[in-house]
């Protein structure tokens, strides 16, 4: 019996073997052609509904195209779809179409698109920008490449952030879909963008290249044939990669960077701590709504006894800049309102004793000698902070300001709860202290951090609420100027505006900011050169969602192949070599098939051995 | 004896339907006394502005149907499972849940299938040659405990460090090469199982200690048992006693290979991670990470039929192999 079933497996692995090796070889992408890419990807990718709020990163970039794009870098809105917008009276917005765009599918790419990708907002209120009809009443199309914007209730400043967010799609192809939210739209969607989708499996998404891209006339064509977006879900497995130069561009925070850097020639932004732009900010929250949160003078206290520069240097290796009073990020749309008298005034730096001066004024003393303070009645005081488990930077940063709070006499506990239950604690307002930064991404105005942050249509505490005003602090004067601003036409008419919100933000402390959290970005010279850095910056170098149309899809037009051209002899021989262990070359195949045969067969020895003797 | 075998049947098949329905129900139940709820989180990985995600919010409530009291949601629940809908994932929104069993499970099988069977014919030979033979065990115990002993997670790293790091044989990450496409040519295969081999390597040889301890203290167990010392006083051969002897072991062992088999759906979440291999145990673990009520819902029912299907064999294997329990139902009659 057992040597029939033998003789049947044998039978079975040789025929099979002989069937496969009949078959065409395997379709291995090019290596100096192809671009591997990783960060931004955290589960098998499903969708590419760019009217989704979080679809496959490049979605919305590669695949799908806005009017315009953003450049943090120099804080201009650059059109891309758009061959210029105006405003040609105080309610109209005019979108002149750039000439000869077209769908990848080889239609022409018109203002009824535009006019319909608005149109599925208004029907779907399950499209991310739908809020927007609440102010805009009508688009026009004027004729095929002009639409006009009709507001009823112009948010200038708001206008500028939707004009690079909203992707445009196809109307010939979306009108026949029932229900445009949830549809997944993975199989050969159609955009107008520089890439196609390729191919997607459990690990990864693959683009390849558009070679009928409209943009070929305006920008020159992307260096990359193929772009390979890998799932990686440790951050030493990106690092190996990374160093291995089987990943060219990384958008991970990764811990050993600094460290290896110089050894593998990596390329990150900065030669020198930070190492990485900075991408958002991280705040402490207070929940203001308690006590003695609702106290600004107490919130002043505590800023006294923070040191971000601790914080950044212990947490995240100096990886990131401590961020200063106002949390304003260091790039020019930040910067450009940033009133430094303002912080010299009435901001704050790191100072215990300033912070034990102001507790002991409010009455919170430690009574009982436990080396706490305590309330002004004698009740013991004591907070937790919360970060979700599992976010080891930020778990590092609960716990050091833990000990600075202690270092002034306040307890806090620093607690990490699983992500949902954290989300609910600071969605709903239960909180007493806790790390974030959500809103707080870079855009074209600080509007859209400010009303963030300070969000005034937030919810009474115990009911889930939408910005990230957590800690529930209110103040009409900071609803107000929030409204005028979103409505202001020019960054000069908004500045007095920018002041009075920083100097309540300065005066008040309803949070406090940490540091600025990273742009993190690494490349790999191995395959690829000229990568965006310092020294030649002409790109924002990030490929997360939402962040191609600030810059990833630019570096894709830069960046340039180690070996040029496919074909080539002397190039080719280098790339086969360069591969490394991961891509088995077809001089390596019979090495690589023994291998492991001979492993499987020499562990079979002893069995067969045993049972003869039997 | 068939009529035996027939109540035997019945009250058993009665038995598990109650349990399916129970186990459902609670793996229904439990992520939804959990704080929060999937549609804010869902918001949560949606960096806009407030005003946006509040439309969004209600938008997707009343789209899931949790808007709805919960009882309602109950029979919802039921009425779409016995539909055969699992529903769609807000983790992996929009894509079905029953899809992304399907997508992931066969990597989990790959991996999971061999190393648990391998591990358990592998362990139980070699428990067995410890159990009879002292001077191999004093040898192979404190390898086996330091097997068994190490976490699935902590010796995955070693091998990977070693194996794959240090030494550069084998890739340490995926199931395949990142640009290679899947296809039946003999590149892509091989190209498969050398990503195979550590995932494997590390469930198998950890596992391997469990099965093999296992094993060799049964046999300990046994060889000592009266029934042994008989056949060794009658002057039965070595081969005989240990062929006695191991049929008894096995038969705990049996038990926990189908109850392994049984759980091999929920995915092996650490090796997973540890070597970015894709699979349903980290998608599972996002799931409840992310309050995916329906992702969480259709991964436990495929646990729990597995595992009542792996039990239910299990039951008519013993009838089979274990004459004792066979005899039980022709006793009475």
């Amino acid at each position: 019996m057992r040597r029939i079933l033998g003789l049947l497996l044998a039978v079975l692995i040789v025929s099979s073997l002989g069937g496969f090796a009949g078959y065409a070889q395997a379709e291995e992408l090019p290596r100096n052609e192809t671009l591997y890419v990783g960060g931004g990807l955290w589960s098998p990718p499903t969708n590419f509904n760019p009217l989704n709020p979080s679809p496959v990163t490049g979605t919305v970039g590669l695949l799908y195209e806005t009017l315009f794009t953003y450049d943090p870098l120099k804080d201009q809105l650059k059109p891309w779809l758009a061959e210029e917008g105006k405003w040609i009276n105080d309610n109209t917005y005019e979108v002149k179409l750039r000439e000869d765009l077209k769908w990848q599918d080889g239609k022409p790419l018109t203002a009824e698109d535009v006019k319909f990708t608005f149109e599925i907002a208004r029907k779907h209120k399950g499209v991310f920008f739908s809020n927007i009809w609440s102010w805009l009443k009508e688009v026009k199309v004027v004729d095929d490449r002009t639409v006009d914007f009709v507001f009823s209730d112009p948010h200038y400043t708001e206008w500028n952030y939707w004009l690079y967010m909203i992707p445009i799609i196809p109307k010939h192809i979306w009108e026949k879909i029932d229900n445009p939210v949830d549809y997944a739209n993975n199989e050969n969607p159609v955009g107008s963008g520089m890439y196609k989708l390729y191919k997607t499996d459990q690990m990864r998404c693959i683009w390849v290249r558009n070679d009928n891209w409209w943009g070929i006339k305006y920008f020159g064509k992307p260096a990359p044939k193929y772009i390979v977006y890998v799932i990686v879900y440790s951050n030493n497995v990106a690092l190996t990669m990374l160093v291995k130069g089987d990943l060219d561009w990384s958008n991970f925070f990764i811990p050993g960077v600094p460290d290896v850097k110089s050894k593998y020639k990596i390329v990150t932004w900065y030669d020198k701590p930070p190492y990485h732009l900075s991408a958002n900010l991280a705040l402490l929250f207070l929940n203001d709504n308690k006590t003695p949160f609702n106290n600004p003078d107490f919130r002043r206290a505590i800023a006294y006894a923070i040191n971000p520069k601790e914080i950044a240097q212990r947490a995240s290796q100096n990886q990131v800049l401590p961020a200063d009073p106002s949390g304003l990020l260091p790039l020019p749309s930040h910067q450009k309102i940033k009133a430094e008298d303002l912080i010299k005034k009435y901001g704050w730096s790191y100072d215990p004793e300033k912070a034990n001066e102001i507790l002991d004024k409010l009455g919170y003393k430690d009574v009982n000698g436990d080396g706490f303070r305590e309330y002004p009645d004698g009740k013991p005081m004591r907070f937790t902070i919360i970060v979700p488990y599992g976010w080891t930077d930020w778990m590092e940063m609960a716990r050091i300001i833990s000990d600075q709070l202690a270092a002034v006499g306040i307890r806090v506990d620093p607690k990490f709860p699983d992500f949902g239950k954290y989300w609910d604690d600071i969605t709903k307002g239960t909180f007493d202290m806790a790390i974030n930064n959500f809103g707080s991404f870079i855009s074209i105005t600080p509007w859209t951090f400010y009303n963030w942050i300070l969000d005034p249509n937030v919810a009474p505490t115990g009911e889930p609420t939408y910005g990230g005003n957590w800690g529930r602090y209110k103040n009409p004067e900071v609803a107000e100027l929030l409204t005028e601003i979103a409505r202001t036409k020019t960054l000069e008419e908004a500045k007095p505006l920018y002041r009075k919100l920083q100097e309540i933000w300065l005066k008040e402390v309803p949070y406090i900011p940490l540091i600025y959290n990273g742009a993190w970005y690494e490349a790999s010279p191995a395959h690829w050169t000229n990568w965006p850095s310092e020294k030649n910056p002409y790109a924002y170098p990030i490929t997360w969602h939402n962040y191609w149309q600030l810059g990833g899809a630019l570096v894709l037009l830069k960046i340039k192949p180690v070996t040029a051209g496919g074909g080539a002899t002397t190039p080719a021989k280098t790339t086969e070599s360069a591969k490394g262990s991961t891509t088995p070359s077809p001089t390596s195949k019979d090495k690589g098939l023994c291998g492991p045969a001979a492993l499987v067969a020499l562990s079979l020895v002893p069995i067969v051995l045993y049972r003869r003797r039997r | 004896m068939l009529s035996g075998i027939r109540r035997y049947l019945i009250r058993k098949t009665f038995v598990y339907v109650l349990t399916f329905f129970s186990a459902v129900t609670i793996d229904w139940l439990i992520p939804r006394l959990m704080p929060g709820n999937p549609i804010s989180i869902m918001m949560s990985r949606f960096a806009s502005l407030p005003e946006a995600s509040k439309y969004m919010y209600s938008y997707f409530m009343e789209s899931f149907g949790l808007d709805k009291p919960l009882w309602v949601q109950y029979i919802n629940f039921w009425k779409a499972v016995l539909h055969g809908d699992l529903g769609i994932s807000t983790y992996m929104y929009p894509k079905p849940v029953a899809d992304i069993i399907k997508d992931a499970l066969p990597y989990d099988i790959a991996i999971l299938l061999p190393a648990i069977t391998l591990s358990w014919i592998v362990g139980n030979w070699l428990g067995a040659i410890a159990g009879k033979n002292k001077k191999l065990d004093s040898f192979l115990m404190p390898v086996f405990y330091f097997l068994t002993a190490s976490p699935y997670f902590w010796f995955a790293i070693v091998l990977a460090y070693i194996l794959g790091a240090k030494l550069d044989l084998l890739p340490i990450s995926g199931a395949y090469s990142y640009g290679i496409m899947p296809s039946l040519s003999l590149e892509f295969i091989v190209d498969f199982l050398k990503h195979w081999i550590l995932p494997f390597l590390s469930l198998f040889l950890v596992m391997l200690g469990g099965w093999a301890i296992g094993m060799r203290n049964m046999i300990i167990y046994e060889v000592e048992a009266d029934y042994v010392r008989y056949l060794e006083a009658l002057g039965a051969s070595e081969k005989t006693l240990m062929k006695h002897a191991f049929r008894n072991a096995i038969l705990p062992q049996v038990t926990g290979l189908a109850l392994q088999l049984g759980t091999m759906v929920a995915g092996a979440l650490t090796t997973e991670i540890v070597f970015s291999y894709p699979g349903i145990g980290y998608i599972l673990m996002q799931g409840i990470l992310n309050q995916d009520y329906f992702l969480i819902q259709g991964c436990f029912l495929v646990i729990v039929i597995s595992v009542l299907v792996a039990n239910f064999i299990i039951d008519l294997l013993y009838a089979v192999i274990d004459p004792r329990v066979r005899f039980s139902f022709t006793e009475g009659e």
